[in-house]
């Protein structure tokens, strides 16, 4: 079984936004970039499922420039076998899912995986288009991923439950909690990461159909009005008469 | 030209969020100058898709194939593409919902069309550039986001605008077939398994939220956050922490790595307000915080606030709703 998993670099999640002046950009100042913590479970569950599946293998896949290359390094040694890099600042979800898309079909992937979202992004738009443009079956977001031969089980969650979906490889899943326990690299993983084989590829494909005109942060609150504790039932009343949010 | 908002509708009935997608896309028509048809997708009764006339919807389109009630991403793609080849849709509405994501993300695919997902405002259509304000870094910013292409596919987020009302308006209901085949259904569900939501509201589209932190000390004190919600007919929610040691399912988890949500009221009890949990609920309209540490960062980000113990707060608030009612 060939397991591809797509990560993304992101700011951590202690990361307090900002943007350039022209509000045109993030501002990377000082800003440590991590892997995309929805894109940890679909790490560690393809090597869960490698681990049980002998013969199987698992590749990294991100779109990005050479600064993600200590992310990528991150995700060989929690335990992929080689990771691929595409050489393109991602510039949107559409771009992203081509060099997906392109890269699966030249390696043959039958499982291909990533987190639900990027946590800076927020699109959950890749999963769908890669599983378009390849012409397989998505399903998102998956909160548990079996495997037994060619056929896999998986939980996607809906609003106020869940359902059960069994597809056949190839297909494309993204990934959520609880599917499985993140795991961190040990030492050991650490020093085998560093020959681990990373190809840069160039990217390919359309430009992307979407660009960012400006970023802002929201409003800022005008200040709290507190209430006694002991006279608590008045928050009720300032919600109905001043709030009328009840 | 048209505008084609897809309906999400469960049960016979028509999901809150999918009423406030009928109202966006009808009123992105009037901006075009052109008329919203919607296509339902779920169980759906005649009389409610007619509803939809209070939205501003003209037509609705309704595929009664039995297999379309829950929900298969492929049949789904298929129908709504259809769907939209066949009205000429520019624009396409949906929520953005699990449901919205999967299909819109496909369709954006399929009909090579620009999407936005996490959409908070109406388009902006100055200079003859489409833009639509979006929510990014999980909740602590927004994009302005240029939308490019002859097609453009819109992903409203729940809560964002107010469904319009327009009572005795209604929505022409016109049968329609995407002509499904057998191999459109192979991803469908093999069982769905629904669950228990506290006063039976669903956390993503409720309006009024009470969510508990470790300050509540252990599940077996949940009843407090839960009878106030059902005072208050609000959903339940909680923070990363208390999902995280199982006090609480994951899917009530809000936050940076759970979901975003903007209800009209946060509730946060025993919640110390870390970076990653603002994130998913200030931009909610009114945020009131309840903590006994007066120095929690939280209070920072409310409107309202009881420096206390949520375990004498709490009670009191649900008597004084009680009392209101």
């Amino acid at each position: 079984m060939k397991f591809l998993v797509c990560i993304s670099n992101v700011p951590d999640t202690t990361t307090k936004i900002s943007f350039t002046p022209d509000n045109k950009e993030f501002n990377k100042a000082g800003v440590q970039f991590v892997i995309n913590p929805w894109d940890e479970y679909a790490l560690t569950r393809a090597i869960e499922l490698k681990e049980a599946n002998a013969g199987s293998t698992v590749t990294v896949l991100n779109v990005g420039e050479a600064d993600t290359e200590p992310n990528i390094r991150k995700a060989l040694a929690i335990g992929a076998d080689d990771a691929i890099r595409v050489n393109a600042a991602p510039q949107d979800a559409f771009f992203v899912a081509e060099q997906i898309a392109a890269v699966a079909k030249d390696g043959g992937y039958d499982v291909i995986l990533m987190g639900k979202e990027s946590i800076d992004y927020n699109g959950f738009q890749v999963h769908g288009m890669v599983g378009e443009l390849l012409g397989i079956p998505t399903v998102a977001p998956a909160m548990k991923l079996d495997m037994a031969g060619t056929t896999a089980t998986l939980e996607r969650e809906i609003e106020g439950g869940k359902e059960i979906v069994e597809v056949s490889t190839p297909f494309v899943a993204s990934c959520q909690q609880p599917m499985c326990e993140p795991r961190i690299p040990n030492m050991r993983g650490i020093m085998t990461a560093r020959t681990k084989p990373l190809k840069v590829v160039p990217p390919v494909g359309d430009p992307a159909r979407t660009q960012v005109a400006e970023f802002a942060l929201p409003p800022k609150k005008q200040g709290v009005k507190l209430i006694d504790a002991a006279n608590a039932g008045e928050l009720i009343k300032l919600l109905r008469n001043e709030a009328k949010v009840i | 030209m048209s505008v084609l908002v897809v309906v999400e509708c469960a049960e016979g009935e028509v999901k809150k969020s999918s009423l406030e997608v009928a109202t966006y896309g009808a009123q992105v028509a009037a901006m075009l100058g052109t008329t919203a048809t919607a296509i339902a997708v779920g169980e759906a009764t005649e009389a409610n898709l007619a509803k939809l006339g209070e939205q501003g919807i003209a037509k609705v389109l309704y595929d009664a194939e039995p297999r379309l009630k829950d929900f298969v991403n492929n049949a789904y793609t298929k129908l709504i593409a259809t769907a939209a080849e066949q009205e000429g849709a520019q624009v396409l509405v949906l929520a953005n919902s699990n449901i919205g994501a999967s299909v819109g993300s496909r369709l954006s695919v399929r009909l090579k069309a620009s999407l936005a997902t996490n959409v908070v405002e109406l388009p902006k259509t100055d200079g003859g550039q489409f833009v639509v304000k979006r929510g990014a870094f999980s909740g602590k910013a927004f994009s302005d986001v240029v939308l490019s292409g002859e097609r453009k596919i819109i992903a409203v987020k729940k809560n964002s605008l107010e469904a319009r009302h327009e009572a005795g308006k209604t929505a022409e209901v016109v049968a329609f077939a995407a002509q499904l085949a057998d191999a459109d259904f192979a991803d469908a569900p093999k069982q769905v398994v629904m669950q228990e939501q506290t006063g039976g509201v669903l956390l993503p589209e409720a309006e009024l939220v009470v969510s508990g932190g470790r300050g509540m000390k252990g599940p077996e004190n949940w009843h407090l956050i839960e009878e106030l919600a059902q005072a208050l007919h609000a959903g339940t929610a909680c923070s990363k922490p208390v999902s995280d040691v199982d006090w609480r399912p994951h899917h009530e988890h809000v936050g940076q790595t759970g979901i975003t949500i903007s209800p009209n009221l946060y509730i946060a009890c025993g919640i110390s307000g870390a970076i990653q949990h603002l994130a998913g609920v200030n931009s909610s309209k009114v945020i009131v915080v309840i903590n006994k540490d007066p120095e929690a960062p939280f209070f920072k980000a409310a409107d309202y606030g009881i420096v206390g113990d949520v375990f004498d707060v709490l009670p009191k608030l649900t008597a004084a709703v009680k009392e209101l009612n």
